[in-house]
């Protein structure tokens, strides 16, 4: 057999990747899994709505969404913060009804606020953390000296927290839910706010977990590129329900793999006619945009089935064309015309 | 179910922030002695007659109102941990709801005990004696008073979401405890429903109790003053216990 099997193409290896063939849903024992899981706020607000998901031993799950989309809401179900209005969890194997207590002792948590006191050191911040999850004074004092390490903040252990700076506070919080070696991290918007550099430094360390300690992950974003990089697998959820759920690469091809725009005389009904085209738009500027396969093979019968053209630009489809195909067309539904455009902008909006 | 290592650790993370808040120490030494200087100097003084044992009278009343006031607001701190987020941290933590109400009660209990013991010493140096076997019986009552204070406090902060809001329950809860607690005039002189009102105040047991300790009269025994209190510190525990237990994420 040659080498190079199709597998080997992927450019993301998976945890997996030793083994090739369709068979990764069956590998690892599950450790979250929810059926019908339903949150209602006051009755009226359904923030998640009837969630199936399944996520297995090892993974780094990427929970996507908009904002409002109910990702917060899923996680805090999850880690007992809220209690579900109906359905079921099992985290870690418990159910987080009947034995909130038990799933906290298997799960850590990177909240989306910061959640450190300022008025202790990061040491202290630790000790305490240690203390409340039952670790021995021994165990305490060589685990914080670990996560310190971790993270690089050694050198600034006994400063009180008010002096860190924003991306000091997160990677102090990540050395916290680490604390207690749970089985899986939870990741509420982990590098939100933070400036480039301190997100690519949290993005190592969050790479550096999965690959040498093997800690399951579940982590909520709306940075797409985070996802792209750090994710397994991904689940798009939009108004609390799962609406696309695959690897980063499943996902992109489901929507296309390119994505070609031109600027001429095309006749749009003519191209759509195109078995490798998956979807034709006209955007602002009055360029045309087609997602299509493989374009590679199949870019110069497309360019052919078009008059003079002012230009071509080709590009691969990324997790954003994803997103907001997905989340695009749902609002489309609901609002119409002009929908679309606008919750582009609001998306924009909201990554500053 | 309760994890000792787990009221250790809320305690003492408590204790931390309370001595790194030099404001709050100041004031928690300031304010009592300012209390009894009005109380006890400018009232006291115009009270025909009264004069040093009226001084005497009103100091079981600034004792309990410095324990209650400062129990009481202790409360506030617990919405101070929501805005803060510090308090998902100890919500999703394997210690039991009732470790960490009680670590907290024991915080506000530290905090209006630092009062008390400045309190106590200017006390016994300027204004009645306090022999060790009073003080023997003291303590328990003050620390009685200020479990059920703080523990009622927190109560009602666990489930506000604004300190604004807390404070305009605080003052219409702590005030009326604080005045009809019989901490300014002797119950024994007064009648009807303002008698009535005083007997259900826990706080006229409190004032009362430090009363037969230290000058020797009182409108109830001990024994009674202190049933009462133990009642009352096990009514206010078992609300704060059960809205712990109910707290959850608010945003």
């Amino acid at each position: 057999m040659s080498p190079k099997t199709p597998a080997a193409r992927t450019r993301k290896p998976q945890m997996d990747s030793g083994r090739p063939g369709p068979a990764r849903a069956d590998k690892g024992e599950v450790v979250i899994q929810t059926s019908k899981l339903t949150k209602r706020f006051n009755g009226t607000i359904t923030a998640v709505d009837g969630l199936e998901l399944e996520i297995r031993k090892g993974e780094v799950f990427g929970l996507l969404g908009p904002n409002g989309a109910g990702k917060t809401t899923t996680i805090s179900m999850l880690c007992t913060l809220i209690r579900p209005t109906s359905g079921k969890a099992l985290v870690a194997g418990i159910d987080v009804r009947s034995d909130p207590s038990g799933v906290r002792k298997n799960i850590g948590i990177v909240f989306q606020e910061p959640s450190v006191d300022d008025l202790l050191t990061g040491r202290e911040n630790l000790d305490l953390h240690g203390m409340l999850y039952r670790m021995g004074p021994e165990d305490r004092k060589k685990r914080i000296a670990e996560m310190l390490d971790l993270v690089g903040l050694t050198d600034r252990a006994d400063d009180l927290v008010r002096t860190y700076s924003g991306g000091m506070r997160r990677r102090l919080e990540i050395a916290r839910g680490l604390m207690h070696r749970p089985k899986i991290l939870f990741l509420d918007e982990p590098t939100l706010g933070l400036d480039p550099a301190s997100r690519e430094h949290i993005w190592k360390y969050i790479k550096l977990l999965s690959q040498e300690q093997g800690t399951t992950m579940v982590l909520t974003t709306h940075y797409m590129e985070e996802a792209d990089l750090l994710c397994n697998r991904i689940g798009i959820i939009d108004n609390g329900k799962l609406i696309q759920l695959g690897t980063s690469d499943e996902l992109k091809a489901k929507v296309g793999q390119d994505i070609v725009r031109l600027r001429g005389e095309v006749d749009r009904q003519k191209l759509g006619g195109l078995k490798f085209v998956k979807k034709v738009r006209q955007d602002k500027e009055g360029s045309i945009e087609i997602t299509m396969t493989d374009a590679a093979k199949n870019l110069q019968a497309l360019l052919g089935a078009c008059g003079t053209l002012d230009s071509v630009q080709v590009r691969e489809v990324t997790l954003n064309d994803v997103f907001l195909h997905y989340t695009g067309r749902e609002i489309h539904r609901e609002e119409g015309e002009g929908g679309w455009g606008e919750r582009v902008m609001q998306w924009g909006g909201q990554r500053g | 179910m309760v994890e000792f290592d787990a009221i250790y650790a809320i305690w003492l993370r408590e204790a931390r922030v309370y001595i790194r808040e030099k404001e709050r120490v100041i004031a928690s030494i300031v304010s009592p002695l300012l209390w009894l200087f009005v109380f006890s100097t400018g009232i006291g003084g115009s009270v025909a007659g009264a004069g040093a044992s009226y001084q005497a009278f009103v100091y079981p009343g600034i004792l309990v109102m410095s324990i209650l006031f400062t129990s009481f607001f202790y409360g506030l701190y617990i919405i101070w941990d929501k805005k803060l987020d510090f308090l998902k941290e100890v919500l999703v933590a394997p210690a039991s709801r009732s470790s960490v109400f009680l670590g907290k009660a024991l915080g506000g209990v530290t905090d209006a005990m630092v009062q008390a013991a400045v309190l106590l010493i200017v006390g016994a140096a300027f204004i009645v004696p306090i022999s060790p076997m009073a003080l023997l019986y003291l303590i328990p009552v003050l620390l009685l008073t200020s479990f059920s204070t703080a523990a009622l406090g927190l109560f009602i902060g666990a489930d506000m979401t604004s300190q604004e809001g807390f404070a305009l329950v605080s003052n219409f809860v702590m005030w009326p405890m604080f005045f009809f607690s019989g901490a300014l005039f002797p119950l024994q002189n007064i009648s009807g429903l303002l008698r009535d009102i005083s007997a259900l105040d826990p706080i006229t047991y409190a004032v009362d109790a430090i009363r037969v300790v230290l000058l020797g009269t009182g409108a109830f025994p001990l024994y009674y003053d202190v049933g009462v209190l133990a009642v009352f510190a096990a009514i206010s525990a078992a609300l704060g216990l059960t809205a712990f237990g109910n707290l959850q994420q608010t945003k």
